[in-house]
C-alpha cells in the first residue's frame, strides 16, 4: 500500500474518529514499504520486498482505557475498530498511572526525514548497488558479507481534543564485513542515511577491505588498561546504553547509575569530562528526526548533558506530572559535540594505543556502574608513535561509559553513524579514551 | 541472543522502563479474537494463488507461509496493572527460487491480486538478484507430504484462560514480593500462539498450532542509606508449554541449597517470594575474590552458556560465513568436523539438537520449509560430530536431506537457518546436586542466567548469573556477589568434570534469540543437569563511578 499523504492521513482519521461515543479516542495509523538485499561468501543470499499498515485506536472512559486495531480501512472496519476499542476500555481495570490525552500540539517546522530518492528504490537500484561491492571484494580476492535495506513510511496520529500530527521518512542502511579468504583478516564498515543518493556501497566496502587486508596476522598483546580510539560505531555502542539510561524515574526510584542514595539524582552534578556535550536536535540535516514522538508530544532540540553535567531526563507524562519536571519523551536522534581533528589526526597525536573499528555483544554486567562488557572486532591496531604499527588480537572488555567519559583524552570530528546492536543511527566523534580496560584475548577474527 | 526485546542493557531497572514499550509484532486484537482459528481449506485456497503467480512469473520452486501470530503481554509492577495487550499479525510470505536465486515478498493484504503481485515481485526480485549470485541455490529434495497437521501437546491453551486470572497471579506474585521485603517487583506473563501455515510446490500443505509461554519477574532492593541496589529475576524457564506451566505439581521442584528450582511447570507465587529473600542476602553478600574457581552450574544458569557455546557455534550458516557481517562465524569450521576427532568438550560433554522434545521452544512438527523435524547428536563423547542444517546446505554437509531447522519469526519475515534446541544431555551414573557440591573444594554454585557476551566466533564468553554460592571444602559457606567467569569455549568444555543425572535434568531457553539481517527473533530451549567445570577463571565486576 502507498504511504499516505498528510491530506489523506488527516480525512481517514477524522472520518475513524467520527464513530468514537467514548470520552476521550486517540488513533494512530502507520505503513511502510521496505526493500533489502543480503550478501555473504561474495554471492547474494536472501533479500525480500515487505508492505504492512494499520491502526491503533484507543478509547478512554475515566481512567479506564481500552485499544484495538485494524489494517482494513473501509467504513465498516473502522466503526468495528472504534467500538471494539470501547467495549475492551469498559471491561479494562481503572490505571491510577492513566492521562488524559494531548491537547492539541505545537510541533515547529517539518523535519527533513523524507527523501523522493529512497522512496522510489527499486530492486534493481539495489542490486546496482551491490554489485559494485562485489565487484571490489571479488576483485581484490576477498570474502564480502553485506546487507542494504532501504525503507518509506508514514506515522500519523489523532485524537478527540483536537491534536493531529503525521510525518513520513525514508531510511537506507548499508553495512558490511569483508573478510581475507584465509579468515584471518577482518574489515568493517557501516553508513545510515535517509536519502539513499548518498550512499556509496563501493566506498565503504574499500574501507572494509583495507581493514581486513591490513588486520592479518594480529599480534598478541596483554590485555590490560590502554589508551584508545574507539571509532565513531564502536563509541555508538557504548554511549546509547547511556541514553537508553537517562529516564527520570528509574533514577528516581533509585534503580539506575543516575540514582543517589535517598531518592536523589545525579541530575546537575559534574558527571563526566567538561568536554562531553550530548543533545538531540529533529531538525539537524544529517540526522533528522519526526518532531513528534508516539505519544503526540512535541520533540524539541534537548540538552541531555552540558559541559559533562547530566541536565535533562526523559519521562512518562505520569511520571513528570508526579514530580513536577518537563515531560521530556525520549529522543529519536542523539548527537554528541565533537572536535575538529579527524580520525587520522588523532591517530598521529597518540603515542601508544589501541585503534578500536567495532565493539560487539555488548552486555549489561552492573546496572548500578553501567559496567558493559563486550569484545573488539573487524580490525583492532596498535598504535605507536603516531602511526598504526601492527594489529592487534581481538579482547574482551569490562568498561562503564561513565569511566570511559571521565577518561576522556580527545574528541574527534562528528559524523553520522549506526550501532551495530540496536540499529539506531547517531551523530558521534571518534573518541580518545584513557585507561580503558582490557580484561582478556580473543581468538576470533 | 537478543536483548532488546526484554532484557534491556541497564538491567531491571531500565528493564522496568522498557516493559511497556515493548514491540508490538502486530496489531492488538480483543482477548476473544484470538480464539479464533483461520481454515486450512481457506489457506490452501490463498497458497495456490500464490504458488501459481510465482510459477507463472518464471519460479522453479516457491514456498508460501500464511501466518497468524498470536501474542498476549500480561505487564505489571507492585499493585498495579500497567499494560495489557494482545496483538494478531496475519499475512503471507512468498519464497521463490528463479533463475536460480532467492527471492522473497510479504504482505498483510489477503485478497487474490495482492496475494498475486506479492509472489511477482519475489520472483522479481530473484531474478534482479540472479546476476550477483556465484552458484545456483542447491535444495536438498523435499517429497510432499500432502495436507498434514501439527498441534503443540499443551494441556491448557494460554489465550482461553481470562485476563482476570492472569492479573490477579501476577498482583499476587508482586504483593509476596513487596511483603518479603522487595523495594520493586515487576512481572509478566507472555503467552504466544503461532498458527502457520506451509505450502510449496513440492506438494505438502501443512497446518501448525504452537504455543509458547514464559512467566517472569524482576525484583529490586535498595539500600536506602548508601543507595546501593540488587535484583533477583524469577528462575523460570519460557517453554513450549500452555498455561498448565504455571500449574506446578511437588515432581516438578527440586530443592537445592538456592532453594527450590524448577523442572517441567514452575511456581510463581513459591519462587517470589523465596526471590524477595535472597534479593536481601545479595545485599550482604560477600565480593568475590578473582581467582580460578571450580564451577557447578545449574540448569537456570547453564541453557545459556550452552546456547551461546555450542548452539551457535554449530549453525551451519554461521560456520560457512552466511553471518559474517552481523552475527558472525564460527571457531566450529568444516575441517574440525572432517576430521572427526576434534576435541570439543571432555568425554562427559554429550550434545544433541533435538526439534522434537515436548515442551521444549523450539519443538514443531515440520519446519519452516516443509521438513519433518527430529533429533540427531552435535557433540558425542566431547567430539563434534554434526551441526545444524538447512535445505540449501545439506549438500555441503554429504546429507541427502534436510535438518529441518529453518524458520521465520512472521509471515514477513525471510526463513533462514535457526537453532534447534541444543542440550547437553545428563550423565549415565547417578549423580545429584549435593554430590556435586561435596565433590567440590574451591568452587562456586551458580544459578539462573545473567550478563553474557561472547566473541563473533565463540571462543571467548563472559557469564554471570543470578545467585552465587560460594563451597568450600564441599560445603556451600555463602552468598557471593559481583561474580563473572570468563573461559574459551573448548577448554571451558574440557573442564567438565560432571554432569548430574537424568532426574535433575531441565529446560531453560530464549524467547528472544535475536540473528539475521534485518533481525528476527526466535524461542529456543536447552536442557541440561548441573555440571561441573573445573578451575575457571572467575573476575571480579564490582566498580567505582563519581
Amino acid at each position: 500500500m502507498p504511504i499516505l499523504t498528510k491530506e489523506q492521513a488527516k480525512a481517514l482519521l477524522t472520518k475513524a474518529l467520527s464513530y468514537s461515543k467514548a470520552e476521550q479516542c486517540e488513533i494512530n495509523l502507520y505503513g511502510s514499504d521496505s526493500g533489502n538485499i543480503r550478501y555473504a561468501k561474495n554471492s547474494v543470499s536472501t533479500s525480500g520486498g515487505i508492505s504492512s499498515n494499520g491502526m491503533v485506536v484507543t478509547s478512554a472512559f475515566g481512567k479506564k482505557s481500552g485499544t484495538a486495531t485494524i489494517n482494513e480501512f473501509d467504513d465498516a472496519s473502522l466503526e468495528k475498530v472504534v467500538r471494539r476499542s470501547e467495549e475492551l476500555a469498559q471491561l479494562a481495570p481503572e490505571n491510577p498511572e492513566f492521562m488524559p490525552f494531548l491537547e492539541p500540539q505545537q510541533y515547529g517546522a517539518e523535519t527533513p526525514t523524507f527523501s523522493e530518492a529512497t522512496a522510489a528504490v527499486s530492486p534493481k537500484e539495489r542490486a546496482d548497488a551491490v554489485q559494485g561491492s562485489l565487484a571490489h571484494a571479488r576483485e581484490n580476492k576477498l570474502t564480502a558479507a553485506g546487507f542494504l535495506s532501504n525503507s518509506m513510511g508514514y506515522s500519523a496520529m489523532m485524537n478527540s481534543k483536537g491534536l493531529f500530527a503525521y510525518n513520513k521518512s525514508t531510511d537506507v542502511a548499508f553495512n558490511i564485513t569483508v573478510r581475507t579468504e584465509d579468515g584471518k583478516g577482518s574489515g568493517y564498515a557501516t553508513k545510515g542515511y535517509n536519502d539513499f543518493k548518498k550512499l556509496d556501497a563501493k566506498a565503504d566496502t574499500v574501507i572494509a577491505a583495507k581493514k581486513a587486508l591490513s588486520s592479518v596476522a594480529a599480534k598478541a598483546i596483554e590485555p590490560g588498561k590502554y589508551t584508545v580510539i574507539l571509532e565513531p560505531t564502536a563509541v555508538a555502542v557504548m554511549l546509547e546504553n547511556l541514553f537508553f539510561g537517562l529516564d527520570a524515574r528509574q533514577a528516581d526510584e533509585g534503580r539506575s547509575f543516575m540514582s543517589k542514595p535517598g531518592g536523589k539524582t545525579k541530575v546537575g552534578e559534574q558527571m563526566l569530562d567538561e568536554r562531553v556535550n550530548i543533545y538531540s536536535d529533529p531538525w539537524n540535516t544529517d540526522l533528522p528526526t519526526s518532531n513528534w514522538s508516539g505519544d503526540g508530544r512535541p520533540q524539541e532540540k534537548v540538552n541531555w548533558i552540558e559541559k559533562g553535567v547530566v541536565k535533562n531526563l526523559y519521562s512518562s507524562r505520569y511520571w513528570a506530572q508526579k514530580t513536577g519536571i518537563k515531560a521530556i519523551p525520549s529522543p529519536d536522534g542523539i548527537i554528541m559535540q565533537g572536535g575538529t581533528k579527524t580520525l587520522e589526526e588523532l591517530i598521529k597525536g597518540t603515542e601508544k594505543g589501541i585503534l578500536v573499528t567495532r565493539l560487539w555483544y555488548i552486555r549489561s554486567v552492573d546496572p548500578q556502574t553501567l559496567l558493559l562488557t563486550g569484545l573488539t572486532r573487524d580490525g583492532t591496531f596498535y598504535i605507536e608513535n603516531g602511526e598504526i604499527k601492527f594489529p592487534v588480537k581481538n579482547f574482551r572488555f569490562n568498561e562503564s561509559p561513565i569511566i570511559m567519559l571521565n577518561n576522556l583524552d580527545e574528541l574527534g570530528k562528528t559524523e553520522r553513524t549506526v550501532s551495530g546492536e540496536s540499529n539506531a543511527n547517531y551523530l558521534l566523534p571518534p573518541l580518545k579514551i584513557r585507561d580503558f580496560t582490557f580484561t582478556s584475548l580473543s581468538d576470533a577474527i | 541472543m537478543k536483548r532488546r526485546n526484554f532484557i534491556y542493557l541497564t538491567g531491571i531497572g531500565a528493564a522496568a522502563a522498557m516493559l511497556p514499550a515493548i514491540p508490538v509484532f502486530g496489531r492488538e486484537i480483543s482477548p476473544e479474537q484470538a480464539l479464533e482459528y483461520i481454515d486450512p481449506a481457506a489457506k490452501k485456497i490463498m497458497s495456490d494463488v500464490a504458488l501459481n503467480a510465482a510459477r507463472s512469473k518464471g519460479a522453479t520452486y516457491t514456498d508460501v507461509r500464511i501466518g497468524r501470530y498470536l501474542n498476549q503481554y500480561v505487564v505489571t509492577r507492585e499493585d498495579k496493572v500497567e499494560n495489557i495487550v494482545n496483538t494478531e499479525s496475519y499475512g503471507i510470505g512468498i519464497r521463490v527460487i528463479a533463475n536460480g536465486s532467492w527471492g522473497f515478498a510479504a504482505t498483510d493484504k489477503m485478497d487474490k491480486d495482492s496475494i498475486a503481485k506479492a509472489a511477482e515481485l519475489a520472483v522479481a526480485i530473484a531474478k534482479e538478484n540472479s546476476r550477483l549470485l556465484t552458484e545456483p541455490v542447491q535444495l536438498a529434495p523435499q517429497k510432499g507430504y500432502g495436507e498434514v497437521s501439527w498441534k503443540a501437546p499443551i494441556e491448557k491453551n494460554a489465550f482461553e484462560v481470562p485476563i482476570k486470572e492472569k492479573v490477579d497471579l501476577l498482583l499476587s506474585v508482586n504483593d509476596a514480593a513487596m511483603k518479603g521485603g522487595a523495594d520493586y517487583i515487576n512481572s509478566i506473563l507472555f503467552m504466544v500462539n503461532e498458527q502457520k501455515y506451509f505450502a510449496s510446490t513440492d506438494g505438502s500443505y501443512i497446518d501448525q498450532d504452537i504455543h509458547r509461554i514464559w512467566p517472569t519477574f524482576f525484583i529490586t532492593k535498595i539500600d536506602k542509606t548508601t543507595g546501593k541496589f540488587e535484583t533477583r529475576n524469577a528462575l523460570s524457564a519460557p517453554t513450549g508449554k500452555g498455561y498448565e506451566y504455571l500449574n506446578a505439581r511437588p515432581e516438578d521442584k527440586i530443592h537445592s541449597p538456592a532453594g527450590t528450582l524448577y523442572k517441567g511447570r514452575y511456581d510463581m507465587l513459591e519462587d517470589a517470594k523465596q526471590a524477595a529473600v535472597q534479593v536481601g542476602q545479595k545485599m550482604t553478600a560477600k565480593s568475590v575474590d578473582p581467582g580460578k574457581y571450580d564451577l557447578v552450574l545449574d540448569p537456570s544458569h547453564l541453557w545459556l552458556t550452552i546456547h551461546e557455546s555450542c548452539g551457535h557455534p554449530t549453525e551451519l550458516d554461521r560456520v560457512l560465513g552466511y553471518e559474517a557481517n552481523f552475527a558472525g562465524t564460527s571457531f566450529l569450521t568444516l575441517d574440525k568436523w572432517e576430521s572427526k576427532k576434534f576435541n570439543y568438550g571432555s568425554k562427559e560433554v554429550n550434545i544433541t539438537a533435538d526439534k522434537t522434545e515436548v515442551g521444549s521452544l523450539g519443538a514443531v512438527g515440520y519446519d519452516d520449509e516443509g521438513v519433518k523435524c527430529g533429533k540427531w547428536d552435535i557433540i558425542k563423547d566431547g567430539i563434534l560430530v554434526n551441526y545444524q542444517a538447512i535445505r540449501d546446505q545439506a549438500h555441503i554437509l554429504g546429507l541427502d536431506h534436510s535438518q529441518g531447522c529453518c524458520y521465520a519469526d512472521n509471515w514477513s519475515s525471510v526463513q533462514f537457518q535457526r537453532m534447534a534446541n541444543i542440550s547437553l544431555q545428563p550423565g549415565k551414573k547417578p549423580l545429584s546436586i549435593a554430590d556435586q557440591i561435596k565433590n567440590v573444594e574451591k568452587g562456586i554454585y551458580i544459578v539462573g542466567d545473567g550478563s553474557f557476551s561472547i566473541d563473533q566466533q565463540r571462543y571467548n564468553f563472559q557469564f554471570g548469573g543470578q545467585l552465587y554460592y560460594e563451597i568450600k571444602g564441599g560445603k556451600i559457606v555463602g552468598m557471593l556477589k559481583d561474580v563473572a567467569y570468563q573461559a574459551n569455549t573448548q577448554e571451558f568444555w574440557n573442564s567438565c568434570v560432571a554432569v548430574c543425572d537424568q532426574s535433575d535434568y531441565r529446560l531453560g531457553g530464549s524467547f528472544f534469540d535475536g540473528k539475521g539481517q534485518p533481525m528476527q527473533s526466535s524461542a529456543v530451549s536447552h536442557g541440561s543437569a548441573t555440571a561441573r567445570f573445573n578451575k575457571v577463571n572467575v573476575i571480579n565486576t564490582a566498580r567505582k563511578i563519581g
